[in-house]
């Protein structure tokens, strides 16, 4: 065996750990983001690393990566060598971790070879030849039992195939790092499943395991319970920003991993209760479009609804179909406009009424280089009109009711609107949709990257629209926001609403245990009827 | 992620001082541009007739550059304007002097052909999702061939005097009413970009697609009718170059493409900072054509006029991104 002795001082853990993270602390700004982490991982062995949105599970794997700088305290060990922190990214890749990122980096118009060869630096002093390197990549896939061809271009492979050439590629890199000549290495896989189906989700397991037998490790980032149940050997579930426990998965049930991911606690807000019901609003029918396949409901005036589920699974499409900012087909109607999603410019679905808050807030919300004013009054230029035009001192004045309206920080109509702050720009933008009166607010993961004090005013200022009768949609992974603010809340799974809470039962935990509760035909089913009653 | 600390009200008067010795700089060195060249050849530079021959023959410069302003504040750059402006110039020659159609209808030809190139342009940039950049320049180079076929590359010479006269013979207060022309393109497109909602929607779909598209604004009508624009603009600049002699030339023509980028670029560092805006532009093509004139008149030969051009756009575009704060560009 070529892993190093270990230090006497560290016998009490386990001698086969490889990686071991201790103590790590991180910090963005004031905010705490990791407290005193400790992961380890062995030889030969499958990680799973869950916890729910922001629990700290991304910031972790980016500290690896050495894109995060931790706390001065922390302590990384590799293969018994404690590295200078932060940790430097090529000499990671060089002792033998490899790291497969959701979004996989390839390029879709290059072949394989090509995408292959783009992380290989090994010494070519007479050039690629390319019949050589074929032969080696068909080897390498040859050996997983992948028939892929090598010369293909990546955008004609299936998303299971893509995925499968940035594992092999990655798996390549660690066979030649400093680890690798041993047989060893580090293989971190970040969410790389939400977009495959459960099959290919099995074959790509596969591939994993396969990979283990050569020697290696491997680290999965994900979502899904029932994955990490059929594929890891340990299970790590992070919550708070604190490594919440680390359990042998064989001696582990589903439940006990759900729980520990939800936690015990529970927040102290408490919405008002909303008095009667509205009348019928928005009806949509068979609306289908990206990963959401089919989607039927109603919506009353003065209804929040939420759309929720695992990422991947389709709702968060729902408010782009519904604005016709996406490709897509169903029937929408809204008051007394009907409208066909497969033939709605976004003209058309503003002027029946419908507005969109999409979740890339600087890429399709607003002009990052335009002032507060302008980005705010942009829908409302034909009430903006003077004696000359259009005039800025209506544009002002508009500005500075907004501003005041929803506390807007600097209240300054004439900043650009980059230049303020995640919590304030979303005011901004939101304020710009309701002073539109939409009778449908679609809205998108509103509160991503907000602060605390912010977020609690978009709420507000969400329930007051909602109180004058206009009619909601929010789609957000974010349970506790879902729990504050929706009547109700829909769950998706692999593109399609597979059940709703209402009532009592929106609350956080009780969102995160549906959204999380996954493909397991006979547990599913005991579960929903228990959740949904 | 965290809350950002707000702003302390008192820098914004200190910031609104640097803000405006950014917006009235250009202005600055173009008086000292003129005091410099005043004192160094008072007889020939500092004349009324200097001055008013630079605003007459500046005038189709203007009006072009005024045209390509159009796309670039929709995000997309328009390459061919020169060359609709030298095709344009090349139709009214062939149909009035060759032809022998009335000035008039030769004009309203000259024109709407040029509007027929921009739709062109716009078919082939916006049904085939092509940058703008590659197909006006194949347009252009395209227009610049029809134009030599058209003239068998020679000069083309005898337009109607009714048109030299309504452009450099006739002048008011001294200086040829194409001046005016271009004075009044430039007001009437600084009020469209300021004070209607079409300036507004231009502005938006030139600083972000997605945003615009998910505001309600037709993105694709809008761009289309930016690349119509600049290239019917160019063509009636094309009208008045003829105009300026009553000849057209194949080929001096198509030099004017960048000295009219430069001006949008020069003209996006001032009065309105950051913006490609239409009386910016006025501005410096005249502080432009002053530092030429100046210093030909100190004995410079005719490649100052490359050097200034060209380090014009260099360092105004330099300039306009130091005012953006150095963010990456997105044309198209």
């Amino acid at each position: 065996m070529t892993v190093q002795p270990l230090d006497a001082l560290n016998v009490a853990h386990h001698d086969a750990d490889i990686l071991r993270m201790s103590n790590i602390r991180m910090k963005f700004g004031s905010v705490e983001i990791l407290k005193d982490v400790n992961l380890t991982l062995r030889r030969k062995e499958i990680v799973g690393l869950l916890g729910a949105n922001g629990s700290g599970k991304s910031t972790l794997i980016k500290v690896l990566a050495g894109f995060n700088s931790p706390e001065p305290n922390s302590v990384v060990r590799l293969w018994g060598e404690t590295l200078p922190l932060p940790l430097d990214a090529n000499r990671i890749r060089q002792m033998g971790v490899a790291f497969v990122h959701q979004h996989l980096a390839l390029v879709p118009s290059l072949s394989v070879i090509d995408n292959m060869l783009i992380s290989d630096t090994s010494r070519r002093p007479y050039g690629i030849r390319w019949r050589a390197e074929k032969r080696k990549i068909q080897t390498l896939l040859d050996e997983f039992g992948l028939a892929i061809d090598p010369t293909a271009t990546i955008e004609t492979l299936s998303p299971v195939e893509r995925a499968f050439v940035a594992i092999v590629r990655a798996f390549a890199e660690l066979r030649r790092s400093d680890a690798g000549r041993a047989g060893e290495g580090i293989l971190v896989l970040d969410e790389p499943t939400p977009f495959l189906s459960v099959e290919d989700v099995e074959k790509l397991f596969g591939v994993l395991r396969n990979i283990k037998e050569t020697g290696a490790s491997v680290i999965i980032v994900t979502h899904d319970i029932d994955e990490v149940l059929s594929l890891t050997d340990r299970v790590a579930v992070m919550r708070d920003g604190r490594l919440a426990a680390m359990m042998k998965t064989n001696e582990t049930t589903r439940q006990e991993i759900l729980d520990t991911i939800v936690g015990r606690a529970t927040s102290a807000y408490v919405r008002a209760p909303r008095t009667t019901p509205g009348a019928p609003n928005v009806s949509i029918q068979g609306l289908s479009g990206g990963r959401c396949t089919s989607f039927d409901a109603e919506i009353k005036t003065g209804e929040i609804l939420g759309v929720s589920g695992l990422i991947g699974s389709g709702f968060a499409d729902v408010p782009y179909l519904l604005f016709g900012a996406g490709d897509g087909a169903g029937q929408i109607t809204v008051g007394d406009s009907d409208l066909d999603a497969a033939r709605l410019p976004p003209a058309k679905a503003h002027a029946a009424g419908v507005a969109l808050l999409p979740g890339d807030r600087m890429g399709q919300g607003g002009i990052a280089t335009l002032s507060v004013a302008e980005n705010a009054t942009f829908l409302a230029l034909p009430r903006m009109k003077g004696g000359f035009g259009i005039s800025q001192a209506k544009m002002t004045t508009a500005t500075q009711a907004l501003i005041a309206t929803h506390d807007v920080r600097p209240a300054n109509a004439r900043a650009d609107l980059g230049n303020l702050s995640g919590g304030n720009q979303q005011k901004v933008l939101l304020g710009k949709w309701l002073a539109e009166k939409p009778k449908l607010l679609c809205l998108d993961e509103p509160t991503q990257g907000v602060d605390y004090g912010a977020r609690q005013q978009i709420f507000k200022a969400l329930d007051d629209a909602a109180a004058d009768g206009m009619s909601i949609i929010v789609a957000s992974t974010d349970h506790e926001q879902l729990a504050q603010l929706c009547d109700r809340v829909v769950v998706f799974r692999r593109g399609e609403p597979v059940l709703t809470l209402s009532g009592p039962d929106v609350t956080k935990d009780k969102i995160a245990r549906a959204c999380l509760a996954s493909d397991v035909p006979q547990s599913q089913n005991s579960q929903l009827t228990e959740v949904s009653a | 992620m965290t809350a950002q600390t707000t702003t302390p009200p008192a820098t914004f008067s200190r910031r609104n001082w640097a803000k405006d010795a950014e917006r009235f700089a250009l202005l600055g060195a173009w008086a000292v541009l003129i005091t410099i060249f005043a004192f160094a050849v008072p007889d020939t530079f500092f004349t009324w007739r200097t001055f008013s021959s630079m605003f007459g023959s500046q005038a189709v410069l203007v009006v072009l550059s005024l045209a390509i302003l159009v796309p670039l504040t929709a995000g997309d750059f328009d390459l061919s304007a020169a060359n609709v402006l030298v095709f344009s110039a090349m139709l009214v020659a062939v149909t009035n002097v060759q032809l022998g159609l009335p000035v008039g209808l030769s004009m309203i030809l000259a024109i709407g052909v040029g509007a027929l190139v921009g739709a062109i342009n716009a078919v082939f940039i916006l049904y085939f999702r092509i940058h703008s950049l590659i197909i006006t320049l194949g347009v252009g180079t395209f227009l610049q061939g029809l134009t030599l076929w058209m003239s068998q590359s020679r000069t083309i010479s005898g337009i109607s005097m009714n048109l030299v006269e309504m452009v450099v013979i006739k002048r008011l207060f001294g200086i040829p009413l194409a001046f005016y022309y271009g004075l009044a393109l430039a007001l009437i497109m600084w009020w469209v970009l300021e004070y209607t909602i079409a300036g507004r929607k231009l502005l938006f779909v030139g600083r972000g697609r997605e945003v615009a598209r998910l505001n309600g604004v037709k993105v694709d009508r809008v761009r289309m009718l930016s690349l119509v624009a600049s290239s019917t603009l160019a063509a009636i600049a094309g009208v008045l170059y003829a105009g300026m002699t009553g000849s057209a030339d194949p080929n001096s023509g198509s030099t004017l493409l960048l000295p009219a980028f430069a001006a949008a670029f020069l003209g996006a560092t001032t009065l309105y900072p950051g913006r490609f805006n239409p009386l910016g532009t006025l501005l410096s093509v005249y502080f432009l054509i002053t530092g030429i004139t100046g210093l030909t008149m100190l004995g410079a030969d005719a490649f100052v006029q490359s050097l200034f051009y060209g380090g014009a756009l260099v360092v105004a575009v330099s300039l306009s991104q130091l005012v953006r704060g150095r963010q990456p560009q997105s044309f198209g």
